[in-house]
């Protein structure tokens, strides 16, 4: 299995990093032009997950692995995770803690190398055993953060994630003495998976960011989950670019795209057609990396197959957006090469092409604000986070956990966009126009959480242009699957 | 994060699912599910129909499931999990729930995506045998829910 064209070979990418990094890996493909994907895939049976490792590496795309974590891992409870596996029950994930390590070994063995990372995916306010694990099984990049991975996820106090995730971010920073790079990932772009307004997710992947800096990472990448709505989705990375700019001057980063993370499109053509839009929504904004969907995700867990099926056909829809010749050339200074019709290149700052074909709605200003208050509140984000979510400075939407204060409101305007509806005690005022939002019923919260996976079936079981999305690619369906839609 | 749908749409309009008013409810997720957008759909719509509603939230130990119901005395316990470990941690919740004097009573039900293989493949049976009132898989709807609601008579346990 050799896929010579796809893997870029690190070999001295991004200044100092270490080859073999997921760091360089990324900034190797990014420098020739290729957008890395990556699926979400987590099995517990070892010889599945070494299955499921083998065929995303094969897939005819860039990309890197993921272990993703089961539930019970998770949220630490090894017992459950031990005597599931001795019953036979299956779980939803790879259970990293509790196999030796040297089964994980011989999962990795011969699959990852230099040419293709793994990333381990787990969703813990408390992630030391699971870090130490991968560390052990010889495997250095993983994700999450602070915040996004205590508020909507269980009920870990605020405070306590916190000193966890220091922890953690000083055991992987750790190996940088052995001449590693350990690359961290904040999932604070990804908070509640859909519904939240595009600057706070800006505001708290920048957040993350920086704690992950200051407790000693040098390779970060900053996540951002598609949303509701393609331009104001440009917008929030062009922002978000820029904030990571200015704040992360001396750090290896880039930038990841989740495709959509909401309740998924439930015909295979209309999940295809989402995930293509985020795969373009990535290359047109300039991320280096994609986390996919596939189209299985509204009814169940993917299979191994369709995760391939998903990494190649957003890897297609990137290619052709790459080629379309609508894609600026960001290099490292932030500088922006254009290439217009002609073939001629022109020289703009980042930041002001950030203000180019899309129009500037207020998101870099709402995120600016969000994020100063916090570092005004310490410069030690270990201190000012916590705080920041009791003074209700940061504050998520629909979001139960009790260190959140509740107190704020979104909403989807008639035009698809995300907007705030009560902003709580953010320090938004005067930047944030409110509008007064009917009341919220189980039927309107529940249409929200559908806009997109309805929008999306609609256009796959309809291709004329009034059910089509924004920059679809044009390309009408292949076929009608209604055999699969629903149960 | 997956986010999965909590039921199926509303069918049936809502003055069709009407209840008695005021029954007192838990909504809970299990000790494993961190997902939440099923328990905030479902406290708006119990709350629709007048009842109340005390919203755990995510990953709930099973204790604490156990402590809340002998403090609120609830006419009944909403278990809503879509993380594909549902069926697995709700029948070691609910043989807590039914062990204790105070709790084993109360009505609990189950609902979701409560296994990693769809809808067919949960053992239904073994849940209710295990002590549920009654399972709500994805794909039964919220009217079946709705008929479930009018047969509890508020108050017993209190």
């Amino acid at each position: 299995m050799t896929v010579p064209t796809r893997r870029p070979t690190p070999a001295t990418p991004a200044g100092s990093l270490p080859s073999g990094s997921f760091g360089a890996f990324v900034s190797a493909a990014r420098a020739a032009g290729r957008l890395v994907v990556q699926p979400r895939m987590g099995m517990s049976d070892p010889r599945a997950m070494r299955a499921g490792l083998a065929a995303t590496r094969a897939a005819d795309a860039t990309t890197v692995g993921t272990i993703t974590i089961d539930s019970y891992t998770r949220v630490g409870d090894q017992a459950a995770a031990r005597r599931a596996l001795a019953e036979g029950v299956p779980l939803n994930g790879y259970p990293l803690v509790t196999y030796d390590t040297a089964v994980t070994r011989s999962v990795l063995d011969g699959i990852q190398d230099h040419t293709f990372p793994v990333q381990v995916r787990h969703g813990s306010a408390a992630p030391q055993d699971i870090v130490a694990a991968l560390l052990l099984a010889g495997l250095d990049a993983t994700e999450g953060g602070p915040v996004s991975y205590c508020l909507p996820y269980g009920r870990t106090p605020l405070t306590a994630s916190v000193e966890n995730w220091a922890r953690t971010c000083e055991l992987l920073a750790r190996t940088r003495d052995h001449g590693a790079e350990p690359h961290l990932e904040t999932f604070g772009g990804c908070m509640m998976g859909q519904l939240c307004p595009p600057s706070l997710l800006v505001a708290l992947s920048v957040l993350e960011a920086l704690f992950f800096a200051q407790h000693g990472l040098r390779s970060v990448s900053l996540s951002y989950a598609q949303q509701t709505d393609p331009a104001q989705d440009e917008e929030a990375l062009h922002a978000l670019r820029r904030l990571a700019d200015v704040l992360l001057p001396d750090v290896d980063r880039h930038i990841v795209v989740y495709t959509y993370m909401g309740v998924y499109p439930r015909t295979p053509d209309g999940a295809r057609l989402l995930l293509e839009e985020s795969a373009r929504l990535a290359v047109r904004t300039g991320a280096a990396r994609l986390i996919v969907k596939t189209a299985a995700e509204a009814h169940r867990i993917p299979t191994v197959r369709e995760n391939a099926e998903a990494l190649e056909a957003a890897a297609r829809a990137a290619e052709a957006e790459a080629a379309s010749g609508r894609v600026p050339e960001v290099d490292g200074s932030g500088r922006v090469s254009e290439v217009d019709a002609s073939g001629r290149v022109s020289e703009v700052d980042a930041s002001a092409r950030a203000f180019g074909p899309v129009p500037d709605t207020g998101i870099h200003a709402e995120a600016s604000a969000l994020v100063q208050a916090v570092l005004e509140i310490s410069p030690d984000l270990g201190r000012a986070l916590p705080l920041a979510f009791e003074r209700g400075y940061l504050d998520v939407p629909f979001c139960l956990h009790p260190d959140n204060a509740q107190r704020t409101r979104s909403y989807l305007d008639t035009d698809g966009r995300l907007r705030w509806s009560a902003i709580g005690s953010m320090p938004l005022g005067g930047i944030v126009e409110l509008a007064h939002e009917p009341r919220l019923t189980s039927s309107g919260l529940l249409g929200a959480l559908r806009h997109v996976e309805q929008r999306f079936d609609a256009a796959a079981l309809d291709p004329s242009p009034a059910h089509r999305p924004l920059d679809d690619g044009h390309r009408p369906p292949t076929r009608v699957a209604l055999s699969e839609e629903g149960r | 994060m997956k986010v999965g749908t909590p039921v199926t749409p509303v069918q049936t309009p809502i003055t069709e699912v009407r209840s008695a008013p005021g029954l007192k409810v838990i909504v809970s997720s299990v000790a494993s599910d961190a997902h939440t957008w099923n328990l905030v759909f479902l406290q708006l719509l119990l709350e629709e129909l007048g009842h109340r509603v005390a919203n755990l939230g995510a990953c709930v130990p099973d204790e604490l499931l156990v402590e809340e119901c002998r403090r609120q005395r609830p006419d009944l316990v909403v278990i809503s999990s879509v993380n594909g470990h549902g069926a697995n941690d709700g029948r070691r919740v609910i043989r807590e729930l039914r062990g204790h004097p105070e709790t084993a009573a109360i009505p609990v039900v189950i609902g979701g995506k409560l296994g990693i293989d769809g809808a067919e493949s949960t053992d239904h049976a073994g849940l209710l045998e295990a002590g549920f009132d009654a399972v709500f898989e994805e794909g039964a709807g919220l009217a079946s829910f709705g008929s479930f609601l009018r047969s509890i008579p508020a108050g017993v346990t209190t």
